[in-house]
């Protein structure tokens, strides 16, 4: 009988703490929000800023966590190297930007410089990936959970210190485009020409994924192989080439992402795959892992509440220095989705079909 | 199996045996204890300091001032070569504990440079000390390490590096006095070295009759800074100190040229950004920018004598600015032993650790790349001359300190 | 195409297919050798000798490269029974080709060098790199590159070729020599330790500074290749065979070999110095650390990624029960402080569990991970640095006291302790000891019991464990607040160790080394966590001098004790069950079997 009583209290523990959880959260946010609005520190104008720079942040959230979200979706694997793709790509970008800008060619013809860049990066990302599959994935795909991530883990930081032995351990400036300085007004807003480029180019990308995954002959092999590996191999797929594509496929879209990060930031450093990658795979969950367009919803959400989530709710608060926790609270969305909506956002297919 | 343990049982008995019998030949008086050097053998110092991880290149640049002094001597000092071994403190207080103690258990050690992070000395001096070994360092800034009550774990400790405390101070009257500000905010990356430094100035510029309207913090490998700084520009301070790293420094230069409500207000960084890879990250809006950092004008010909011999041996760049300090450091202590030690018919050198440690403290009026070197009771030798400068252009290759940036106060 | 012993003259076809492989092999090999030498490995090892005045470790890291070269060509090219001279001589040349071809494209790298500075991208490519590449003759002596390599690697070849009874004392006495070099600083500190009239002795052996001397590169070479040949020719085997079985048969003996280890353990600090004690006593936080994460995730199988938050939780309770610095709350003695910080850090726990119950598998690990880093943002913020300092940490942590401890005076002046102050690590070492003693006893008692197995069963199935009556709540909470108390000590014990706590010690690193040192050494099994944290913890420590590659390798061995050892150093005897079903026993009981 006291066991009984003891699970009991035990159960109604758990949801009260559960409960407890809800309500805090939903007090700091709402009350947060009230004082601060109240108090009137911010124009309606800083606010949009705000905004914009959270979703441009979060595009780039967006494309890292692409990758992450098609790797899991097809391996069920967390691939912790994917930051260093995205660092590989950017360094890669780097290189080639500044032997264009020495010859003249980056701002004599922007928009083909670029291209060119991107498409550079994005091959070598992919090469990257495909290496770090084929030496410390594909030996491991029959052992348990763990041990693909532990060697997931190692070729993280084999990668990260590689390019430090490498290139060096400084920070190395990207050339500038002087085409993209200054800014566009839209609808009476102000937004960094750099900003958009990267909204536009993280959707044209996500784009060009989603009707790759969807109407193509490979996407339709990578969904299958996503959704129950024996029995695609069973119908003739070669799960291995699948394989390759999808890690391909998705570092193509880190190392894009590098590039794009680069046009904002300027800067390259061997550890910068460190954070994005962790704040990506956040995104990936967020959206839902191993669907495609959460994780672009993911990216996008999450650098809207690192960008707005500090002054919205934590300043009205009276917190100080509130900008110092916006990755707690990156962290803590996390964890309450997880919790609540373990299935994140828009559910956990790579991409849900409707029959 | 047997045969094996029987040699090596037989090998270590005889040694113990020799061992004992041993007999030295000169008498040790020194307070702590001496380092006996052989004749060849070499005369063993070490560098410690962060030599990987994302702040490697503060203890890389730190290094090679050490080597470049050593160079100068011929890379031997009495006649005895030089020996200059690294330790990896991480740039944290238990790396440097782990350092601190390998390095204490070397009796062969005669003195020490570094550390490089002030997190590093704080975890490692009290074995350092205990072991009667000297350390001087040629960038931790903390103004606790060379304060009145640091305590006794601090007797091994010396800096040729400028407390912060007179940082903040000078940018602060630089602030107020010259720029007419009153109001002004900060900005720290959690790191130690910039929220002391900006914590500070903030008391400084307060007890001056400014007011600082805000205080806030990113954190180490952010890189959008537009929100904070939207934060900030909401109080529209006449100021901004952000005396933070290369990285975070050059995306806040940039940044808060783009956001509106801060066009008015005056950026001020710190010798933690003060190199060229700076430039090269802010972008166009670094012109106009203040940094702080130890007053270079004051540095006399033999910085620059300095720079021509890192040039040949290492290259163009500089990775931070304590390499002078680290040269001067090193000086110092060899010139130090070449005072005290004490030479024996056969040729043994004799040092004695407490004759070397209160020689370095006793050092005056000594002429150094950085400037001239007085060592005070707390351990407090360099000069502590801070200066602000002004980057006058964006382009990184012109960087040259003095000229671009130009030095505009004091 | 490769047929066993079948004495067909050597039709060209096969030549050709040799000579592609051989290519092939060389071109990687090239590629091997460009990425040592530009990452800087080949540059940063030459600075260190390893026998002094002879040869450099960099040099021996190209040459055991180029050995690789040979071997493997060797070895792929196949036959290695085959007697007969010609596919004998045919592999040997083969296997000098890839060497060959290996060191030239090595040698490319210089002929380019020169011509382009290729410094701007590789920053390791300078002219003292290309002089030590050309055994200090400059570009004149580039072709040497390409001559040692292929003689080296046909060397190897021919070695490999040789029977175990010749090649093994060889490999040996080789492994010796390079092992006794790289650790030469740490053997000389430990005998100047013993004492220090041995310090003469001792440079015998090991030169100042580092690596051999000659004629201790000489010793070791002979003295370990004698004792694999004595091995080898004699019946020494069998007899080793003999006490191991009886070892393992006699229960008694086993404990007898515990004791004894447990012996040497406890007097490692008097003999080996602080910097070895330091290094002992880390390593033995982490065990606890291990023993800890042991539970929740080797026992229960739950996933936690995020536990340095329970070390943090107990590391700032110490820092604020017994700091005297202007962080400290009480001031209480250590002894007293250690049980509540552990008690907090099980109440943090099981706060941070009851959450996570219903989560399962990889996203538990991303929710842990999680609250990790929420747990070192927050204990680091400005928000709570009124009470947790910030990121000026708590400094002044009172050294434990075995005895009385005197009153607190004042800020900042430490109190006085009238008995043994543990100061330093060759004392804190014991405290260590005691508190890994305590919770292996608790972790393998809970393990053999009725918790135990509740807890085997979760990880095994929840569902079923939960229909066979296992309380799945209350379980599985006691399995975090048990990992969370051990973790808990473990950041107490770290707090008085280096008198100070600053939130950059609480980074994700600390999990993730926490995680990977369970794998490796065996997940759910006892030794297996003293095993992995040795392997991961303390060897990099003992390296200290490669830490900018420290990192680099310890990524490196990660991914290769994934492939070749996935059950982890010492597996529990169920996880080595279930990896290798299937297989057939191997000669692992071969004690003196062949290393190399």
């Amino acid at each position: 009988m006291y066991r009984a009583l003891t699970e009991r209290l035990a159960d109604w523990g758990i949801v009260a703490v559960l409960w407890a959880f809800r309500i805090a959260v939903i007090l700091i946010v709402v009350v947060g929000s009230v004082l601060t609005l109240v108090k009137g520190t911010y124009t309606r104008d800083q606010w949009i800023d705000l905004a914009i720079f959270g979703l441009s942040q979060g595009g780039i959230y967006a494309l890292i966590a692409l990758g992450y979200t098609m790797v899991y979706g097809v391996l069920r694997m967390i691939n912790f190297a994917h930051g260093e793709i995205f660092m590989s790509g950017a360094f890669a970008g780097y290189f080639l930007a500044t032997a264009l800008n020495r010859a003249g060619t980056l701002n004599a013809n922007p928009v083909l410089a670029l291209a060119t860049v991107t498409v550079f990066a994005m091959a070598v990302s992919a090469g990257v990936a495909l290496l770090v599959e084929r030496v410390a994935y594909r030996p491991l795909r029959q052992a348990p959970r763990l041990v693909p991530l532990i060697s997931a883990i190692g070729a993280s930081f084999f990668l990260q210190y590689t390019v430090r032995g490498l290139f060096g351990p400084g920070v190395y400036a990207y050339p500038d485009i002087l085409a993209l300085q200054g800014e566009w007004i839209i609808f009476g807003v102000g937004i960094l020409k750099r900003q958009v480029v990267i909204i536009i180019a993280a959707v044209i990308m996500m784009l060009i994924l989603y009707t790759f995954v969807m109407r193509t002959k490979i996407g339709k092999a990578v969904r299958a192989v996503s959704e129950d590996r024996e029995v695609a191999q069973l119908m003739g797929i070669s799960v291995d080439r699948a394989i390759v594509v999808t890690f391909a496929l998705g570092a193509a879209m880190a190392g894009a992402a590098g590039v794009l990060y680069a046009q904002i930031f300027r800067q390259v450093n061997f550890f910068m795959g460190f954070v994005p990658g962790i704040k990506a795979f956040t995104a990936a969950v967020l959206g839902g892992i191993g669907n495609v367009p959460g994780a672009m919803l993911g990216g996008l959400f999450l650098g809207l509440v690192e960008s707005v989530g500090p002054s919205l709710f934590l300043d009205g608060l009276g917190i100080v220095a509130p900008y110092q926790l916006k990755d707690a609270i990156a962290f803590t969305m996390l964890v309450l989705v997880l919790i609540f909506r373990p299935s994140g956002i828009l559910g956990e297919r790579l991409v849900t079909k409707r029959a | 199996m047997n045969r094996k343990f029987l040699i090596l049982g037989g090998l270590v008995g005889a040694a113990l045996v020799l061992g004992a019998c041993a007999a030295p030949a000169y008498e040790c008086t020194d307070a702590i204890g001496c380092v006996d050097i052989a004749p060849g053998d070499p005369v063993h110092i070490a560098y410690w300091g962060v030599l990987s991880g994302a702040d490697a290149s503060l203890g890389e640049d730190s290094k090679r001032g050490v080597e470049i002094a050593i160079d100068d001597r011929g890379g031997e000092v009495l006649g005895h070569p030089v020996l200059l071994t690294t330790e990896d403190g991480l740039c944290t207080p238990e790396g440097g504990a782990t350092a601190a103690t390998k390095l204490a258990s070397d009796t062969t050690l005669v003195a020490l440079i570094g550390s490089s992070c002030s997190d590093e000395t704080v975890g490692g001096i009290a074995s350092i000390t205990a072991a009667g070994l000297t350390t001087v360092s040629p960038s931790n800034t903390r103004p606790a390490l060379s304060a009145q009550d640091r305590g006794p774990d601090y007797d091994g400790y010396l800096r040729t590096a400028h407390s912060d405390a007179f940082q903040g101070k000078a940018v602060a009257e630089f602030a107020y006095n010259e720029l007419g500000a009153r109001t002004a905010a900060t900005i720290h990356d959690g790191s130690s070295y910039a929220q002391a430094l900006q914590q500070v100035f903030a008391d400084e510029f307060a007890a001056l009759g400014g007011t600082i309207t805000s205080q806030e913090a990113v954190s180490k490998g952010d890189t959008d800074m537009r929100p904070v700084l939207t934060k900030i520009a909401t109080d529209s301070p006449d100021v901004l100190y952000y005396p933070i790293f290369i990285a975070e420094g050059g995306f806040m230069t940039a940044q808060a040229a783009e956001v509106s409500g801060l066009e008015d207000t005056t950026r001020i960084g710190s010798d933690g950004m003060f190199s060229a890879d700076y430039v090269t990250g802010a972008g166009p809006a670094v012109e106009g920018t203040y940094l702080s950092s130890p007053d270079f004008s004051l540095f006399p010909d033999l910085y620059a004598d300095f720079k021509t011999k890192h040039e040949a041996k290492y290259g163009g760049t500089l990775l931070s600015i304590f390499h002078a300090h680290a040269y001067d450091a090193t000086n110092m202590v060899l010139t130090a032993i070449e005072k005290v030690a004490v030479q024996d018919e056969d040729g043994t050198l004799h040092i004695g650790r407490k004759a070397l440690r209160d020689a370095i403290y006793a050092t005056q009026n000594f002429p150094g790349a950085t400037g001239s070197l007085t060592c005070s009771p707390f351990g407090d030798c360099g000069a502590p001359v801070i200066a602000v400068y002004q980057v006058v252009s964006s382009d990184p290759a012109s960087w040259d300190p003095g000229v671009n940036p130009l030095k505009v106060f004091p | 195409m490769l047929d066993g012993g079948r004495q067909e003259p050597m039709t060209t076809r096969e030549i050709r297919l040799d000579i592609v492989r051989a290519v092939r092999i060389g071109l990687l090999g090239g590629i091997v050798f460009l990425y040592l030498t530009l990452v800087g490995l080949v540059g940063a090892f030459s600075e260190r000798p390893l026998i002094s005045g002879f040869i450099s470790l960099g040099q021996t890291l190209l040459l055991l490269s180029m050995l690789g070269v040979g071997y493997v060509t060797a070895r792929l090219l196949g036959n290695p029974s085959a007697k007969s001279a010609a596919p004998q001589g045919r592999a040997i040349f083969m296997s000098s080709l890839a060497g060959f071809i290996s060191g030239g494209i090595l040698a490319m790298l210089v002929i380019i060098g020169q011509r382009i500075d290729v410094r701007d991208v590789f920053v390791n490519a300078t002219t003292e790199l290309y002089q030590i590449l050309t055994f200090g003759r400059g570009l004149p002596g580039v072709w040497l590159l390409p001559i040692v390599s292929g003689v080296a690697a046909g060397i190897s070849a021919a070695a490999s070729r040789l029977p175990g009874k010749i090649r093994s004392p060889i490999v040996w006495g080789l492994a010796s020599v390079a092992f006794f070099g790289l650790f030469s600083s740490l053997f000389r500190t430990i005998l100047t330790g013993i004492s220090p009239g041995l310090s003469p002795f001792a440079r015998l052996f090991f030169a100042p500074g580092e690596g051999l001397t000659p004629g201790g590169a000489a010793v070791f070479l002979i003295f370990a290749a004698g004792a694999a040949a004595s091995r080898r020719l004699g019946g020494q085997t069998r007899v080793a065979k003999a006490i191991r079985s009886k070892v393992a048969a006699n229960p008694r003996l086993r404990w007898l070999g515990y004791a004894l280890l447990v012996l040497v353990a406890l007097l490692l600090p008097q003999v080996s110095g602080p910097f070895l004690s330091q290094v002992l006593a880390l390593v033995g936080l982490y065990v606890l650390m291990g023993l800890g994460l042991n539970i929740t995730l080797g026992f229960a199988g739950l996933f936690d990624l995020g536990f340095v938050a329970f070390f943090a939780i107990g590391a700032y309770t110490m820092g604020l029960l017994t700091s005297y610095g202007p962080q400290g709350l009480v001031h209480i003695s250590f002894w007293v402080a250690a049980p509540i910080a552990m008690l907090v850090a099980m109440l943090g726990g099981l706060f941070l569990g009851m959450p996570v119950l219903g989560i399962r598998g990889d996203y538990l690990a991303i929710a842990t991970l999680g609250f990790g880093e929420i747990a070192r943002i927050v204990v680091g913020s400005d928000f709570l640095a009124p009470w947790l300092g910030g990121s000026q940490g708590i400094i002044g942590i009172q050294k434990p006291c075995v005895g009385r401890l005197g009153p607190f005076v004042a800020e900042g002046v430490p109190r006085d302790c009238f008995g043994l102050e543990l100061v330093g690590p060759q004392s804190m070492y014991y405290v260590v000891v005691a508190g890994v003693v305590v919770a292996a006893l608790v972790a393998w008692r809970l393990r053999e019991g009725r918790l135990g197995r509740a807890w085997m069963g979760i990880r095994e199935d929840e569902d079923v464990a939960e229909a066979l009556g296992v309380n799945l709540v209350g379980t599985k909470l006691l399995a975090y607040s048990l990992g969370a108390g051990f973790a808990g000590l473990s950041g107490g014990i770290f707090a008085v160790l280096v008198g100070s706590i600053f939130d950059s010690s609480m980074q994700l690193f600390v999990s993730i080394n926490v995680v990977a040192l369970l794998i490796v050494g065996g997940m759910g099994s006892l030794p297996g966590v003293f095993v992995g944290s040795l392997f991961l913890i303390g060897l990099p420590e003992l390296l200290r001098e490669f830490s900018e590659y420290r990192l680099l390798f310890y990524g490196l061995a990660l991914i290769v004790m994934m492939q070749a050892k996935p059950e982890g150093l010492w597996p529990s005897a169920t996880v080595r069950r279930e990896l290798h079903a299937g297989e057939e026993p191997t000669a692992m009981s071969e004690a003196g079997a062949n290393p190399a």
